[in-house]
């Protein structure tokens, strides 16, 4: 058989195809208790349950924010989460037409032999933890792998790896009814330039896409969350329009049209710069016989975060500025963002963490 | 480096984005010496080189033809030849804007321990016989790899042989200026359904984009010539809308929106099938960004040759039934075939088994 032809087909091209909706995108609000307590700290919140709910509670109830998300990635803890008043995060989701989303992996170990290079593990009874989020109400999954670019990296070892990781772990999810979203993140790191970064960017997108054949993935039924194709985090920065080109150059020559969107994770890059690169690749005139939306995290919710400070009063402002946010990269996906949109502090800021680990 | 970025980079982009011209396809007359002999006796018709020249002459110098096509493959003989009044045949295709391209493979070998299957050969000295091709003329070159649908075929390593063999031709063809046209025909022999066919289609064309990536070959500097997604030979028919909703996806599900366009081989397919199933395609609605086009042997000659029959007086009548034949391929590609430019021999079946060019 070529490809996955089971029970979950139909559902799984539906809700790709739903993702990519033009005017809507990923929250990814994904963040591991870890992780998530380094950005509580950063507002001097505690890094409890109840506040990791109450942030959650803020974003996913922002008044007219959901209009503009199609799927809402989220960690395990909060798949099973309430509303203070006690209604289920999936339940408010699903009434305002979201996908919710599930984080699957199980973060990345180091490579034997590598210079520092790794895999992502998570694929041990991952079948049956699929089926059971699929019963909480979770349709999409998410699989982050990391590549990094240094002078003998990515190595072959890495590509290889890391996407038969990847094609494993998206079968799995197939199967279980959840739509995978396939994420080989090559980190921003380095000093190398543009023309680096899209050599190894459509080498590592080639090899996920063989990968992805390999093991029979309905294409249809899947999304791919890649960087953008960027200058490294110490080079110098180029227009967004550049951005654009060589992006879009690179999805053009590795990714089907069979795949019904593409999902750009924001790396580092501030809020402003995230959105402005994808409006200008939907403005961009080539062919882009995919959607080009957005799966952001930091590049979503920084100023959400500033604003919120941890603190009941600050509620509404700070759900202005997420909603802001989500307006904004929602008319970047219609390539129509004037820019600047109320921006809020922070908004500017670089969100480049070097080497991040989620 | 990802890919070529060399000094023919931009040619080869804009020579094969405009073989891919709505409107226009390619004609496949590179008929080696052997196989056009095999048609010539079909006619009776002795096979010398004057009557492959006469031949060739016909197709080539029909009024009102070339406008229909944006390139001929030729085979080695024919790039040197000249019309009975001494313009080269090249030079004929030049001022009618068509592209000369020339077959560049040396055919067929058995890989040992496989059942029957095979792997293409050529590739020594491949670059200085580009350089040669391209110095008289030609801008793409053509490479016939062949792959059979059986218990266990294609197995494993006739994919992986045969995708290498395509990309190593493909990037020493760009470093000398030709487009490469690159060709992984699965034959239509045999009882499978058209589900299997497309399952193999499908892994067959996935490989071949890897191994292009791999060999750094610049996509949009490329064509596909893909055999059509249908059912075996020895299998029931479908409807033309079928084999355009397979083929299609097939496609879609593997071929990167680089390539600028995709020119199909008609296989054993009669004249008139073949261009109703381009046809069907260029209706199909579905995500298409590449052309889908013609790249036609048998199915562009055989009412030509049927009429024509070697006869001199009976020239005007078969380059008709060929003028016929490419219009009707032209309005395929807009979708906007009616049907019925059928000659003598239009709906005859032109398959022939385990077919060796």
């Amino acid at each position: 058989m070529s490809c996955y032809r089971g029970k979950y087909a139909d559902e799984l091209i539906a809700n790709a195809a739903y993702i990519g909706t033009p005017g809507k995108g990923i929250l990814a609000a994904d963040e591991s208790t870890g992780t998530i307590g380094k950005r509580l700290s950063s507002i001097n919140v505690e890094n409890v349950e109840s506040n990791r709910r109450a942030l959650r509670e803020l974003l996913f109830c922002t008044p007219g924010a959901l209009q503009y998300l199609s799927g809402v990635i989220l960690f395990e803890e909060t798949l099973y989460q309430k509303t203070a008043a006690g209604k289920l995060f999936v339940d408010v989701m699903k009434e305002a037409g979201v996908l919710p989303g599930i984080k699957v992996d199980k973060g990345t170990v180091e490579l034997a032999g590598t210079n520092g290079e790794t895999t992502t593990q998570g694929l041990d009874g991952l079948a049956q933890r699929c089926a059971q989020y699929y019963s909480a109400g979770a349709r999409f999954a998410k699989w982050r792998a990391v590549l990094k670019i240094g002078p003998n990296e990515p190595s072959q070892l890495a590509i290889n790896e890391n996407a038969n990781g990847l094609a494993r772990y998206a079968i799995i999810c197939q199967e279980n009814g959840l739509v995978p979203i396939v994420e080989p993140e090559i980190l921003v790191d380095g000093p190398h330039d543009i023309n680096k970064c899209a050599d190894v960017t459509e080498r590592v997108l080639a090899a996920c896409y063989k990968a992805l054949n390999d093991h029979h993935v309905l294409l249809e039924g899947t999304l791919l969350k890649p960087n953008m194709v960027t200058p490294g985090s110490d080079a110098k920065k180029v227009a967004p329009e550049v951005v654009a080109e060589y992006t879009v150059r690179a999805l053009q020559r590795t990714m089907p049209p069979a795949v019904p969107a593409v999902v750009f994770l924001s790396g580092g890059q501030s809020e402003e710069e995230a959105t402005v690169n994808l409006n200008a690749m939907n403005q961009y005139q080539g062919k882009k016989p995919w959607s080009l939306s957005f799966s952001f995290g930091r590049a979503l919710q920084q100023s959400t975060l500033k604003a919120w400070g941890g603190k009941e009063e600050n509620v509404k402002k700070a759900q202005d500025a997420f909603l802001a946010r989500c307006k904004a990269n929602s008319e970047a996906t219609l390539g129509k963002y004037q820019g600047g949109s109320g921006l809020s502090e922070g908004a500017s800021e670089s969100l480049h963490v070097k080497d991040y680990k989620y």
